[in-house]
């Protein structure tokens, strides 16, 4: 956990380099009464930030330093959360996807990590995919039996007016070792039939809550339909197989979007 | 193994059940995202892509040998809308049924013993391949074929669609279907050595969607 | 991997997954459930005969139904809300806008539905198989009902029998339904007697006007014929 690559810097505009590659590491633990960062350790596009910790939860917030990720790029982020260690991370601002210097893909893995009794929520802002971007992204969470979890996970498919670039987003959830969500969503050229009537349909925003908490297998929520006119954003919340709920909706825009979002997470009488 | 076996096992007359389903094109009709040829091709190649291709992996690895319950437990993960879940699971136990009847076989009795209430439709599917001396490729291919063929039967009957050009929409997808095959039969490989996390899980999020309202209409033609 | 054939003797996994009808015993060699299936076009009064049928033979039997409604569940509420039967023992199966393949082609639906009621309710007599409202050509496989009844009534003119087709031909049971209608329609009972004779080469035909007390009682008294040789084994 202490031997992080050196931070590296952007090649000049033009240069044929071979992109950035930053891993970001952040490590809480609970000391019995709060919860500590022992770890928090940035690298190349990510500063990371403390914040003001709330009741016993400690928080973090990811500065961007560069526009990242480009093509080329390999950025990673790695999480854990301790035993009883209760966490909340959060980013400055969207994260924009680029073409870069070369028109190689860039990578940029999260691996997130929460022990038993123990919570995170991983809230970032939005994901903008822009035209000629060429992106492929991994969230890999490992949760203990008794871990709690709140993610949200969002996507802007171009920015005004433009197609989207390439962008492949693979969430992969365990818990307790066993698959609890995997889910590979792909838009772009490499994808047929991604913006069609079976997958997007024209929507150009999507997102994501997944809540995991050990007490939705006492209260379990029953599916719910959001949204009750498809040009304004449609969506469901789900039951997954395990103590999960899963929340997913596609926009117009990102004000419909939280709209839905929002109403849907207010359905889960958890507060988390 | 025998061609002729892996025709009898993708014909849509195989009686397993999927003439009561529209694969999500009947919720597609209803909301006017499919109407005509063209549309009806684009759901079809966004299905074959994205969910057509995880049967088609789940079904070559069962095919292969791998086990059928860790292969369900990763079709649950990959299935996040409860409704397709029960709907997988439906006609995964009318798939049993027809493939102990057609291919007697005591893997097929396995996993009905482990799996009363069934198991996802492609697992079965892949294991009744096995059961009928088939390849991981051929299961591939059935499930591939049978993840757009399902939705193109279903769109004649609630579209009044011209049943050639249904059929040209399959034919035209062939090529398509050929490729999802094959890269499900290659992953089929792989999860031997690095478990079942190396499946595809593409998600479709409208079929997710779409398949929750469906199953919330009092009235429709197709089960799902 | 534990793989033998005693899988199929399992208590926990008993005959599921049958895949005929064929196999009249369950598990413990009684008889299972008479399944009969009752097939007619739209409007013949089917829904209406497993109603009546109900209300008659619930007091002496276990009894429950299978629905294949063309569209929707309606038949499956319409048989709840008359409350015939207690809606555990009431299910609807969905045909994908084509009720015949769901009963003769493709039939794994309705087994699904019959074992899942024999399963869970234990201890059936009778399973009442509705088609969805189809066409003359509509049967039964035998992979699914033991036995069929075929519903036509006297208001689709007195020529169906003589039309014949696969229903009206082969059905064990042919029930000419709304009799109180004839002289208002213009049909003609005996000659529509003789015709479905000629057709069904001495195959009983039975004459029903659920508008009457009892009137089911015709084909209440069939079933109950078919019923008892089936328990005692005599017949398929």
């Amino acid at each position: 956990m202490t031997t992080a690559p050196a931070p590296a810097r952007r090649t000049p505009a033009g240069d044929t380099g071979s992109g950035v590659h930053a891993t970001a590491r952040v490590q809480a633990v609970s000391n019995g009464r709060a919860t500590t960062l022992p770890l928090l350790h940035g690298d190349g596009p990510f500063h990371l930030r403390r914040l003001r910790p709330r009741g016993g939860r400690a928080r973090v917030c990811v500065i961007g330093a560069m526009s990242a990720p480009l093509g080329g790029d390999r950025l990673a982020i790695d999480v854990t959360v301790g035993d009883r260690a209760d966490l909340e991370i959060t980013t400055a601002a969207a994260t924009l996807a680029l073409r870069g210097a070369t028109t190689d893909h860039a990578t940029y893995h999260t691996s997130l990590r929460v022990g038993d009794r123990a919570g995170l929520r991983w809230l970032p802002r939005p994901l903008i995919s822009a035209c000629g971007s060429n992106l492929r992204q991994t969230c890999a969470v490992d949760l203990a039996p008794t871990a709690r979890l709140l993610l949200r996970e969002e996507q802007i498919l171009g920015r005004a007016a433009e197609p989207p670039g390439d962008l492949t987003t693979r969430l992969t959830v365990r818990r307790d070792g066993r698959p609890l969500l995997d889910q590979h969503t792909a838009i772009g050229t490499a994808a047929p039939g991604w913006d069609g009537p079976a997958v997007l349909a024209g929507h150009r925003v999507t997102g994501q809550l997944l809540i995991v908490d050990p007490r939705l297998e006492e209260a379990p929520v029953q599916p719910h339909l959001l949204g009750n006119d498809p040009a304004q954003g449609q969506g469901a919340l789900v039951p997954l197989t395990g103590p999960a709920v899963l929340i997913t909706a596609l926009a117009p825009t990102t004000v419909h979007l939280h709209r839905l979002l929002d109403h849907a997470r207010s359905l889960v009488p958890l507060g988390l | 193994m025998s061609r002729a076996a892996l025709l009898v096992l993708a014909d849509g007359r195989f009686p397993a059940g999927g003439h009561a389903h529209s694969g999500g094109v009947e919720a597609a009709v209803a909301s006017r995202t499919v109407h005509d040829t063209a549309t009806l091709h684009a759901f079809c190649q966004g299905r074959l892509h994205t969910a057509g291709l995880v049967a088609a992996a789940l079904a070559a690895t069962a095919a292969a040998g791998h086990d059928p319950l860790e292969l369900d437990e990763a079709a649950d993960a990959r299935t996040p809308a409860p409704a397709l879940r029960e709907v997988a699971r439906k006609l995964g136990r009318q798939m049993m049924r027809a493939a102990r009847a057609t291919w007697p076989a005591p893997e097929l009795d396995h996993l009905a013993r482990h799996r009363p209430r069934g198991a996802h439709q492609p697992v079965v599917l892949g294991v009744a391949a096995r059961a009928a001396g088939l390849t991981s490729s051929d299961a591939a291919h059935a499930a591939a074929y049978d993840s757009v063929s399902g939705p193109a039967t279903a769109a004649v009957r609630l579209l009044s669609l011209n049943p050639y050009d249904a059929t040209a929409v399959l034919a035209r997808l062939a090529g398509d279907t050929d490729r999802i095959a094959d890269r499900a039969a290659r992953t089929a490989a792989r999860v031997a050595a690095e478990g079942t996390g190396a499946l595809p899980a593409a998600s479709a999020p409208l079929l997710d969607i779409t398949a929750q309202e469906h199953a919330a209409w009092p009235v429709r033609l197709f089960a799902s | 991997m534990h793989l033998d054939h005693s899988d199929d003797l399992s208590p926990a996994f008993p005959r599921r997954h049958t895949h005929s009808a064929a196999r009249p015993t369950r598990p413990d060699g009684t008889r299972r459930a008479l399944r009969v299936g009752l097939g007619g076009p739209v409007g013949s009064g089917k829904t209406a005969t497993v109603a009546a049928l109900c209300r008659v033979l619930r007091e002496d039997l276990s009894i429950a139904v299978v629905t294949n409604d063309i569209y929707t569940r309606e038949d499956a509420e319409f048989l709840r809300r008359e409350a015939v039967l207690p809606p555990e023992r009431i299910t609807a199966v969905e045909t994908g806008a084509c009720p015949h393949t769901a009963i003769r082609d493709d039939i794994s639906a309705n087994l699904e539905a019959v074992e899942h009621l024999e399963e869970t309710l234990g201890g059936l007599d009778l399973i009442l198989v509705e088609s969805g409202g189809d066409n003359l050509t509509a049967t039964f496989s035998r992979g699914l009902a033991d036995a069929q009844i075929f519903v036509i009534d006297v208001a689709g003119g007195d020529d169906i029998p003589r039309k014949g087709g696969p229903g009206i031909t082969t059905a064990d049971l042919l029930v000419v339904n709304k009799t109180d209608l004839a002289p208002h329609v213009g049909s003609d009972l005996s000659r529509m007697a003789a015709d479905a004779e000629l057709r069904r080469g001495g195959l009983p035909v039975a004459f029903t006007s659920l508008r009457d007390d009892d009137g089911v009682r015709p084909v209440a008294d069939w079933i109950g014929t078919r019923l008892a040789a089936w328990t005692t084994g005599s017949a398929a």
